[in-house]
């Protein structure tokens, strides 16, 4: 880990840093750990990844910037990801995707204007075989209909 | 009643997708309910999705099927006496009779779906830690020739040599070296290695294990893509489960020789799949693609001699070494040898994994296994080999499924994907979302990917609205010849396969006359 902690590195931070051998000084996988525990990284926490690291800020902001899966705000409740890939096209993922648009009353950054649910394009699943593919938050979902979106988020609800 | 009844549900996540938790639960309550003393083995899946949950009961020494099994059949099922292969609607006979399963050669996924991913000992019973045991008999340059004579080539797309690869990590001197195995599936189309690591995910250590006695490396590293949780959770309880035993470590099996693994998981890039791609991942950087060379065997993670293949390249390691490299070489044909997993995806009736010989044709097993397509419509064409793999038309399912065999059309085996698509796909709709996804998954190192292919999709909407066809038809050519040619990756390299096979064998889709063809082939 090399350097003390900085003032400002709150106590969790530094348990989730000091973690699985300080994650090695890997830029990903502090971002990472940092994402698993809060849900996104925000400002505070890119400035802490620096210093761990030891690299520069730029550097790390352009890991952060480069991977889709890290985001810079938490995620809706119901963060539903839906395969738009090649295999799940074949199997009507558009109609499933417009279906999603117009029920949930997305707006255009794909938050429904409520706020519980976000929906988000992927690129496969790995269930190519069943498609249309979707994760509803942890859960693979296969034939993926509307109202199957609709009874897992109830059921979870 | 002292009979205890041993019932297989999957836990692959796509039988999960479909039902296979609730149909466990179900089961494990009915027999509770029933006074019945049942045990529920969670087994990966066997590959036959359209089954999916495929139920299975071990009745005399054989496993008997039902599916697809709805939770609601569940309760009937223990109406029609399934605990000893009762007659039920969903009765499929003996699983290893059923034709779809019969007709397989299955080596790599010999044991995908048939054994408890979690049990050592059910992995030893089916074969399991042979290979090892020999492979530590044996001296570094007899693994690595058992692996060249076998004629084994990398699954995950290059089809390189893998014992060539492995001879030059050998070869070179390094106190430390690395095994990395790629498992940044990111194909659509593919699933073979997250079914292979949730279903079998012993073999695949035992692999990277051999892969290090051979080539003098004592760490293993595993990225799995983010997409794929439920691989994540199976390859770390099988690093755990083989660490715990002695399979891993500082003393693999008593040999006094030392192997470890661990599994790094990636955050949704495509590129992270390109070799040198995800080993910038691995070091925590941003997934850009490095030049080459160096090699990857020569300067590969943090600059060490590096091994990397593919989930199924190196899940097919312990088979040959089990069974010799002759017995792998004699299937197949030409230079593509042993077998290769095929899966079948898209629009397509009997969907999932089709394990044969190289050099299958395309109408075998679309049509065969596949038994065309889920809608019930016609079949207009097939994407073989991923997002970055050509678009095969109906009238051409005969080409054979090896690499020379594909490459001569033009295409390629890529992962071993095949998509099925019916006469409702719009190519030219095709031809821009392969575009737009190199854009996307660009990691924007060179400029042939990162602005061609923005380029391209611009181009494709010029030429669908009409715009000056012919110009533009030229442009597009134009701009896949510098893709094709000044790509760093094969990210920008191949993204015009789909493309030109696209406008090569449907025009009419992109507004252009058929008569007039196009038919200048790819690449022209």
């Amino acid at each position: 880990m090399g350097a003390p902690w900085p003032e400002f590195v709150s106590e969790d931070a530094r348990r989730i840093l000091s973690a699985d051998g300080g994650v090695e000084n890997s830029v990903l996988r502090a971002l990472q750990s940092i994402q698993e525990t809060f849900g996104h990284v925000c400002d505070e926490a890119i400035e802490l990844v620096t210093v761990v690291c030891n690299v520069s800020r730029a550097e790390v902001y352009g890991v952060f910037t480069f991977y889709t899966d890290l985001r810079a705000t938490t995620p809706a409740p119901y963060l539903v990801r839906v395969c738009v890939a090649e295999a799940c096209q074949a199997a009507g993922s558009a109609a499933l995707v417009e279906a999603l648009r117009s029920e949930m009353d997305l707006d255009v950054h794909a938050r429904s204007r409520r706020g519980d649910v976000e929906v988000v394009p992927v690129y496969c699943l790995g269930n190519c075989a069943l498609g249309p593919a979707a994760l509803v938050n942890d859960q693979l979902v296969g034939r993926t209909t509307l109202s199957r979106i609709r009874g897992l988020m109830e059921e979870s609800a | 009643m002292s009979h205890v009844a041993t019932v297989y549900v999957p836990s692959d996540a796509a039988a999960l997708s479909v039902g296979a938790e609730e149909v466990a639960r179900r089961v494990a309550q009915e027999a509770t309910a029933r006074g019945l003393a049942v045990s529920v083995v969670r087994n990966g899946s066997r590959g036959a999705l359209w089954l999916e949950p495929l139920v299975e009961v071990a009745v005399d020494r054989t496993r008997v099927g039902y599916g697809p099994v709805d939770p609601e059949d569940v309760t009937s099922l223990f109406d029609a006496g399934f605990l000893n292969g009762g007659e039920h609607p969903s009765r499929l006979g003996e699983v290893e009779l059923h034709p779809w399963f019969a007709a397989q050669q299955r080596l790599t996924f010999a044991r995908v779906g048939i054994v408890d991913p979690t049990s050592l000992a059910d992995y030893e019973a089916h074969g399991g830690l042979v290979a090892l045991r020999r492979a530590l008999t044996m001296t570094p340059e007899e693994i690595v020739d058992e692996v060249t004579l076998s004629g084994l080539r990398g699954r995950g797309g290059a089809g390189f040599p893998a014992g060539i690869k492995w001879q030059t990590v050998l070869s070179t001197d390094s106190a430390t070296k690395y095994v990395c195995c790629n498992a940044d599936e990111g194909d659509s189309g593919t699933f073979a290695d997250r079914m292979l690591m949730e279903g079998d995910p012993l073999t695949l250590i035992e692999g990277m294990v051999i892969a290090g006695l051979a080539v003098g490396a004592s760490e293993g590293l595993i990225y799995i893509r983010s997409e794929y949780p439920h691989a994540v959770r199976s390859m770390r309880a099988a690093v755990a489960l083989a660490t715990e035993s002695g399979v891993l470590g500082s003393d693999v099996l008593g040999s006094g020789r030392a192997f470890e693994v661990v599994v790094r998981v990636g955050a949704g890039s495509y590129v992270c799949g390109e070799e040198t791609a995800m080993l910038e991942s691995l070091e925590g950087k941003r997934g850009v693609v490095r030049s080459k060379p160096p090699l990857p065997a020569l300067a590969g993670l943090f600059g060490r001699p590096t091994v990397v293949n593919n989930v199924l390249t190196l899940a097919s390691v312990p088979w040959i070494v089990s069974h010799g490299a002759s017995a792998y070489q004699a299937l197949g044909t030409g230079r593509s040898r042993g077998t290769q997993v095929y899966q079948l995806a898209g629009n397509v009736a009997r969907g999932g994994i089709v394990e044969l010989a190289m050099g299958v044709t395309l109408s075998e097993l679309v049509e065969g296994f596949g038994g065309a397509t889920r809608s019930g419509r016609p079949m207009k064409c097939a994407q073989v080999g991923g997002p970055l793999g050509s678009y095969v038309p109906a009238s051409a399912f005969n080409v054979r499924l090896d690499y020379e065999s594909l490459l001569e059309t033009g295409g390629m085996l890529g992962h071993g994907g095949v998509v099925l698509f019916d006469d409702r796909v719009d190519m030219a709709r095709q031809a821009r979302f392969a575009m737009a996804f190199c854009a996307e998954e660009s990691c924007g190192k060179c400029t042939p990917c990162r602005i061609g292919s923005v380029r391209g999709v611009e181009v494709i909407d010029r030429i669908v609205a009409g715009e000056r066809r012919d110009e533009q038809v030229a442009l597009l050519r134009d701009l896949c010849d510098v893709m094709t040619n000044g790509s760093l990756c094969a990210m920008g390299g191949l993204t015009p396969l789909p493309v030109l096979s696209a406008l090569e064998h449907f025009p009419a889709d992109f507004g252009l006359d058929t008569a007039e063809g196009d038919g200048r082939g790819i690449g022209a």
